[in-house]
């Protein structure tokens, strides 16, 4: 019993941030066509982002402690409008009419230069901003511990799950996004602006993925290399929750969590690969993943 | 064209331009060019695949699975002979290419490459806990005898070790440059380009991409093979998405047209390794990032197409017609 809780627990603590950093990419991909190789280098800036403005606020006892965690939001939010439209505007839109495995190479060559970026800014030694986690006080669960961090974490990722939805579902814009989403080409004969579009949602998903990095840098020691980690498991994300769906990524975001925390806590060998076991096992019996969406064949 | 007799002498005059450089170069150069022409192989494969359309972000999974089995072989069974190993390490790509190849028969585009990237990065996993391999640290080898001979001075050795890399690069690279040209993979082409088309003209678009997908899977283990036995030590990152992204970019870099430019392009990275990780270790990466990019962009068909351009101008006074190399 007291194992079950435990799984699920740091099932979905670990689901939380997952999902704060996949659904970024499944946006990316829903609007852009692009499969973000380069998306766990932008968590990693936002973990460094966040962890050097932490450790700055902090060290110099500049004001009231919870402050920190709206600076850690203003570096994420920094990192995106830097990034998001350099990137967007000076890289990918020059390839958009490209072979989606090209954009995914793109991509890659992207991540290649934000991984020596991030090591030239920050250098390779680690980075601690612990003072935001233990702010929360402690929270106990069927007689185990937990940080109180971990549950705001799951917090932030629910609101931010909702906010999309709402965003995307019940406002206008939103339904533009949407539009895009179907059809890039009629939506620009109907009169939308489908650059200011890709830019936006771009920057989103550089916000989010920033968001997912800010607010994990203090639970981690931030080094060289967590970016790839992070790629390959919001990759999977959302690939089981299948390309494009945010409702795909939130489901697919627990069953990740939940097979990690399992392999963790009942067969710690297995930690390394289950994630790709499972995602191999869903594609081979959905080739689209979860939540496949439909889609006219074109000849 | 010149046909296979033309491809066969090329071969032939390709061994021989080979052995004399190889023997003329320094040292260090030949070493670079053996780890440069067995990766190579394996980039050769993708683009075996490229030319059907698929791109696997997985290679690493048959470079490994070659790997492991010559240096298994090595230590337990003490084979030493290369041949022989480096035949035990396509044979092991190959079995383990026909047992994926059917469940990854029905995908295209990014779900193939990510499902080929997930099953490298499952047998990464597998292999860093299973310690009767060696766990993360992997294994050395010795080096191995060529055909009965065992080289004394350690120069003899790289430079055997060379020879025996190029010659199975040759062999392989006239195999595939035959098979480009044949019925069937010329056919890879036409389901690139429509796969529909080719099911309606009679054609199995499976069996093409199943044909494909086992040569990569051969190729794969006979780089894997080669590589082991070069840098004499066999450990999990031979199946890491990043030795697979490695191969990628290789495949990308020389484009599909050319088989030549597949080891072109191989050197060229290699070298280019060597020297960044010495002047510049830091940025090494980035700038690799930087060149990829450009060559996506400026130069789509990748180095192979520079040469059919010339070759193009220089037959027709007409510049080369981009749109068939895209």
């Amino acid at each position: 019993m007291k194992l079950a809780a435990a799984i699920l627990i740091d099932g979905v603590i670990d689901a939380s941030w997952l999902f704060i950093v996949a659904v970024g990419l499944t946006l990316v991909f829903g609007v852009l066509n692009i499969l973000n190789f380069a998306h766990g280098s932008l968590f990693a800036v936002g973990a460094y982002a966040a962890a050097s403005a932490v450790g700055w606020y902090y060290g110099g006892g500049l004001g009231p402690p919870f402050l920190g965690y709206l600076l850690m939001f203003g570096a994420a939010l920094a990192v995106a409008l830097i990034l998001g439209p350099l990137m967007e505007r000076g890289v990918l839109r020059f390839f958009y009419r490209r072979d989606e495995v090209v954009l995914v190479l793109v991509t890659y060559a992207l991540f290649l230069i934000l991984e020596d970026a991030t090591k030239l800014i920050w250098g390779t030694e680690s980075y601690y901003a612990s003072e935001p986690y233990a702010l929360l006080g402690n929270v106990s669960f069927f007689g185990l511990s937990y940080v109180g961090y971990d549950f705001a974490l799951i917090g932030l990722a629910v609101v931010t799950g909702f906010l999309l939805w709402f965003g995307l579902n019940r406002t206008i814009s939103g339904k533009i996004v949407l539009a895009v989403i179907h059809d890039r080409d009629i939506s620009r004969a109907m009169g939308v602006n489908v650059t200011r579009v890709f830019a936006f949602a771009f920057t989103l998903g550089v916000f989010l993925a920033a968001l997912g990095g800010a607010f994990t840098a203090p639970k981690i020691s931030v080094q060289p290399g967590i970016g790839i980690t992070v790629i390959l498991l919001s990759f999977a994300v959302v690939v089981i929750g299948g390309l494009g769906s945010v409702e795909g990524a939130a489901i697919a975001a627990l069953f990740v969590g939940f097979a990690r925390a399992a392999a963790i806590h009942l067969v710690p060998w297995a930690e390394l690969f289950i994630v790709y076991l499972v995602m191999a096992l869903v594609l081979a019996f959905r080739p689209e993943g979860l939540f496949q969406r439909a889609s006219a064949r074109k000849i | 064209m010149s046909g296979i007799f033309g491809t066969l002498a090329a071969a032939v005059i390709a061994c021989a331009a080979l052995a004399l450089a190889g023997y003329a170069a320094p040292n260090w150069l030949v070493l670079i060019a053996t780890l440069a022409f067995s990766k190579g192989l394996v980039a050769l494969g993708i683009v075996a695949l490229m030319r059907g359309g698929l791109v696997s972000f997985g290679q690493g999974t048959f470079y490994c699975a070659g790997a492991y089995a010559a240096g298994m072989a090595m230590r337990s069974f003490e084979i030493n002979d290369a041949a022989l190993l480096v035949a035990l390490g396509a044979v092991a790509g190959l079995i383990l290419g026909v047992i994926i190849a059917p469940l990854l028969a029905g995908y295209r585009g990014i779900f193939f490459a990510t499902l080929t990237l997930a099953l490298s990065m499952i047998v990464y996993g597998i292999l860093n806990k299973t310690y009767s391999l060696g766990g993360s640290d992997g294994l050395n080898l010795h080096a191995p005898s060529f055909f009965g001979y065992r080289p004394a001075a350690s120069e003899n050795a790289s430079y055997a070790l060379f020879l025996f890399t190029s010659l199975t690069t040759v062999i392989a690279a006239a195999m595939c440059r035959i098979h480009f040209d044949s019925v069937r993979g010329l056919l890879s082409h036409a389901a690139r380009d429509n796969e529909i088309r080719v099911e309606y003209l009679g054609a199995s678009v499976r069996w093409i991409n199943g044909v494909n997908f086992a040569i990569a899977a051969a190729l794969g283990g006979i780089g894997g093979a080669l590589s082991a036995l070069s840098l004499g030590h066999i450990d999990p990152d031979f199946a890491f998405w990043t030795t697979s992204g490695e191969f990628v970019f290789l495949a990308i870099l020389s484009g599909y047209v050319s088989v030549t430019a597949v080891f072109v392009a191989a050197v060229l990275v290699e070298l280019g390794r060597s020297y960044s990780s010495q002047y510049f270790p830091n940025t090494w990466q980035g700038a690799l990032g930087v060149f990829l990019l450009l060559i996506i962009l400026f130069l789509p068909g990748g180095l192979g197409s520079l040469a059919l351009r010339l070759r193009v101008s220089r037959a027709k006074p007409e510049p080369a017609p981009a749109e068939t190399l895209k």
